[in-house]
């Protein structure tokens, strides 16, 4: 009964022709419309951080033309520039900035033809709204270039209106997908439908290490509703007319299979002992001064080991994909965050030519980092080849998404720090354990999930990407003896790319090591920070939230803390304060308000950065408080919302952003900035109300009952 | 195993031919083409699949459509107004901006719909409170409590 249904963020029309993918052209980026509309083409995916209503803004300043009609293509391969993944907070700094200077090159390029076309002076002729205008000449843009597209390069000795008009740049304008989703309009990847789609399920092993040891096929073939069974290894998926027809055929089928359920991961009671033991290889990324002998010296010297458990993305709506097959190509729709990277993964695993596979990127829910995305799109892949013709729609059921997805890492930092007889720090060594944090498609099936189920051995995807471990693990203060280093881990979890990367322990360790400094040495623990800083604009960022908390009172069991980072030592400024209250009764922490400051360069669109960033304080106070990927010693335990509980509407705190805007500097994005300094501000208020220094992560109660 | 059933939905009657015991989520997306409800969990656990029954706001994702055929049901769909202007509510989380990737939003809408409904100024522990069910993963409860408020005093 159901009409087909195209998602309100799809473009109805075909792709233009002579369009071109190459970074340097305009026409890569930006195309004119027939009926005189503007589309931008970007390689990222709207994640819900607002990227579309962001590059909309910068290239409607440029152009000097209304949102409405600018339209955004998000990526798809063969379509949209390839940029590599939606990842790292990098979209603003990297894909506007592009479509900036192409729409600012564009318009010159369409002021220039004018002008010579009517022979009229550049300077007399202006772009507004889709349209050339002169003294008494007009025309669209459409009709000004006869349907052909702006040829040329981008230009960056051309004026950017967004540094010195800021009509859209800068506002708080709002983004135009949120009244699609209250109309419950089509507009994720779970709602995608086409005539004649069938469904489908997999049926995941019950453990890390479970085998296959048989499996009763005669049975299965005779289950009701079943369309087709596939079987490739340990890798099992069932297709159904209906969605829920699907959903009892994978309960079903798993119930004529024998798993082998050999135990293939480690007591996690003993967890830390047992990362800390395995082989590490070991990297010094910081050795300034002589950080070991002054320490050694000191009669002051602190010392403080952090730890923060595996952490799910734990998206609220679980992966899914449509993949179609038919005549040797493939066509993939997935909310993952890199569409070139994926079609190059999936054209390996599936072993077919890159150009017969299509990757179309979709939104779905809230990812924060690499979730199960591509691997939900890897399996409807497989599932599509043996079942060509029709379009397979997969979604991955709770417990498959909290069993599967790859974890942030559980990570240790062990510090250890003295003050010389000034007060100020004098040495500082950081010791930093981590998996790695960033297993994405690399062109290698093992990354993702299915390629461990199949006959074929893959092998191991590795340590993969080691910079997130040390991310801020060097403090950005001024410390005369520093030394850190790395020590990395392949630990028992499948895990990748969460939200911040090392940054959230790093800055949980150094942050609460200030504080600890700073009791020491006598001193306010904001005053100390500033003394220890030499960038003006963390300054100024500290000192703005010192105005926010100026007046809060504090009453019995409650407790104010601080902390600021810089993200990525290079990025986002962001300075937190927390209030929180301590029920010593039952060990409860409360996290009543959070307040954030935050400098990101050039604001895009400063409701957007306030949007991220609140939602970043809420997520961090919930990975502080509640989150932990539990697990036996065959799979992991944390499969539904009441084992993996996260903080919910009547324990989220009231939070307050305030954003400082330099169209002076370059933007940089922020989506992952306020993670670590919101947990860090949470365990100073903690030890600020209980005298508790919390340095495991989740916080345990018992520690805090008196 | 299918019966024909009828389901009153957003003030329309349909006859489906669906296996009985098919939860209500599912046939509302896929056999109504209603993409307002969402698969969070499907185990109660989470208010993404939240809709109106007689008024109250229900979970769709273990409910048999065969027991939701005695109820009036109402979708975020059916908030829309004839015009097609919104509902104060839906109006509200537009103005507010309250969503990040908006994966929650339905639940968010027809809980505080119900809620409304029946307390037209709420406090915010009410509202908390009847969130409470609704997993937001990106955070963006201080909006949705706003947006909350903004509409109790549109209505
Ligand atoms: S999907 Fe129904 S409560 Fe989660
Ligand atoms: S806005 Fe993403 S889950 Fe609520």
């Amino acid at each position: 009964m159901a009409a087909p249904i195209t998602l309100s963020c799809e473009n109805q029309t075909a792709p233009l022709t002579e369009k071109s993918l190459d970074k340097n052209d305009i026409n890569s980026w930006l195309q004119v419309l027939e009926d005189g509309r503007i589309r931008i083409y970007t390689g990222k995916l709207e994640l819900g951080q607002g990227i579309s209503t962001a590059v909309k803004q910068v290239a409607a300043e440029e152009l000097d033309t209304s949102l409405d009609m600018i339209e955004v293509n998000m990526a798809e391969t063969g379509v949209t520039p390839d940029e590599g993944f939606t990842a790292g907070s990098m979209s603003i700094e990297s894909s506007a900035m592009s479509i900036r200077q192409a729409a600012a090159s564009a318009r010159e390029a369409i002021l220039k033809l004018a002008a010579q076309k009517w022979r009229i002076p550049v300077s007399e002729l202006f772009l507004k709204d889709g349209r050339v205008r002169g003294k008494d000449k007009e025309a669209t843009l459409y009709e000004l270039l006869k349907g052909r597209q702006i040829e040329g390069s981008l230009d960056s000795s051309v004026e950017l209106k967004g540094k010195t008009v800021r009509k859209y740049v800068g506002q708080p304008l709002p983004r135009k997908d949120i009244e699609a989703m209250v109309r419950g309009e089509a507009v994720f990847v779970q709602d995608l439908r086409f005539p004649r789609m069938v469904h489908a399920r997999v049926v995941h092993p019950p453990g890390y290490a479970s085998r296959i040891v048989s499996m009763d096929e005669d049975a299965i073939q005779k289950l009701p509703g079943l369309l087709k069974i596939v079987r490739k290894g340990n890798f099992v998926g069932v297709i159904a007319e209906k969605e829920y027809g699907a959903i009892q055929l994978k309960r079903k089928v798993d119930s004529f299979i024998q798993w082998d359920t050999s135990p293939g991961l480690p007591d996690q009671s003993a967890l830390k002992s047992h990362l800390k033991a395995l082989p590490a290889d070991v990297e010094v990324h910081e050795d300034r001064g002589n950080a070991e002998k002054v320490l050694k010296e000191s009669t002051t010297q602190l010392t403080a080991s952090f730890f923060k458990p595996y952490l799910m993305h734990a998206a609220n709506g679980p992966s899914c994909a449509v993949a179609f097959f038919d005549n040797e190509r493939l066509k993939v729709w997935s909310h993952c965050q890199g569409a070139y990277p994926l079609r190059r993964t999936l054209a390996k695993l599936m072993e077919m030519p890159e150009d017969s596979v299509n990757v179309k990127a979709v939104p779905g829910s809230g990812c924060f980092g690499h979730n199960g995305a591509n691997d939900v799109a890897a399996e409807a892949a497989l599932l599509a080849r043996e079942f060509p013709g029709r379009h397979i729609r997969l979604q991955w059921m709770r417990d498959d998404e909290n069993g599967w997805e790859p974890f942030g890492t559980a990570m240790m930092v062990d510090l250890r720090a003295s003050l010389d007889d000034k007060g100020k720090i004098a040495a500082w060594n950081c010791d930093v354990w981590s998996d790695g944090h960033s297993n994405r498609p690399n062109e290698n099936p093992n990354t993702l999930l299915p390629a461990h189920f199949l006959e074929r051995d893959y092998g191991h995807p590795g340590i993969g990407y080691r910079g997130g471990a040390w991310r801020n693990a060097a403090p950005y203060y001024t410390i005369p003896n520093l030394k850190v280093r790395s020590h990395m881990f392949q630990g028992p979890l499948r895990v990748s790319s969460l939200r911040s990367l090392g940054t959230y322990t790093n800055i949980l360790a150094v942050e609460s090591l200030m504080d600890e400094l700073a009791e020491q040495a006598q001193k306010d623990p904001i005053q100390f920070r500033i003394e220890h800083l030499r960038d003006a604009r963390a300054i100024e960022c500290i000192q703005k939230l010192q105005k926010h908390i100026a007046d809060v009172t504090l009453g019995q069991n409650e407790g104010l803390g601080v902390a600021f980072s810089r993200y990525k030592n290079e990025t986002v400024y962001c300075a937190m304060a927390a209030k929180v209250y301590v029920d010593r009764g039952t060990g409860k922490v409360r996290v009543k308000k959070l307040w954030a400051v935050v400098e990101a360069g050039e604001t895009i669109n400063p409701d957007g950065l306030k949007n991220q960033t609140e939602g970043g304080m809420i997520q961090s106070a919930s990975w502080a408080l509640m989150e932990e990927v539990k697990f036996d010693r065959k799979h992991i335990t944390s499969l539904d919302w009441g084992s993996y509980p996260m903080l919910r509407f009547p324990d989220t705190p009231e939070v307050e952003v305030e954003v400082i805007d330099r169209p002076d500097q370059p933007p940089v994005g922020a989506g992952e900035a306020s993670m670590a300094p919101t947990t860090a501000a949470i365990v100073n208020a903690i030890y600020r109300s209980t005298g508790v220094r919390v340095r495991t992560l989740p916080v345990n109660r018992e520690l805090l009952r008196a | 195993m299918n019966n024909t059933l009828s389901l009153h939905v957003n003030g329309k009657d349909y006859e489906i031919d669906i296996d009985p015991d098919t939860p209500l989520l599912y046939v509302l997306r896929n056999e109504l083409g209603l993409n307002g409800a969402k698969f969070g969990c499907g185990l109660q656990q989470c208010g993404a699949c939240t809709v109106l029954l007689d008024g109250e706001s229900r979970l769709s994702c273990q409910l048999p459509v065969r027991e939701a055929v005695k109820f009036k049901i109402r979708t975020i769909e059916g908030l829309v107004r004839d015009d097609g202007s919104l509902h104060p509510v839906q109006a509200a989380f537009v103005k507010e901006q309250a969503a990040q990737c908006g994966y929650c939003l339905n639940g968010m809408v027809m809980a505080s719909v119900a809620l409304l409904e029946g307390n037209n100024n709420p406090s915010d522990d009410e509202i908390r409170k009847k969130l409470a069910i609704n997993i937001c993963r990106c955070g963006a409860h201080s909006r949705i409590i706003k947006a909350v408020k903004t509409a109790a005093q549109e209505l």
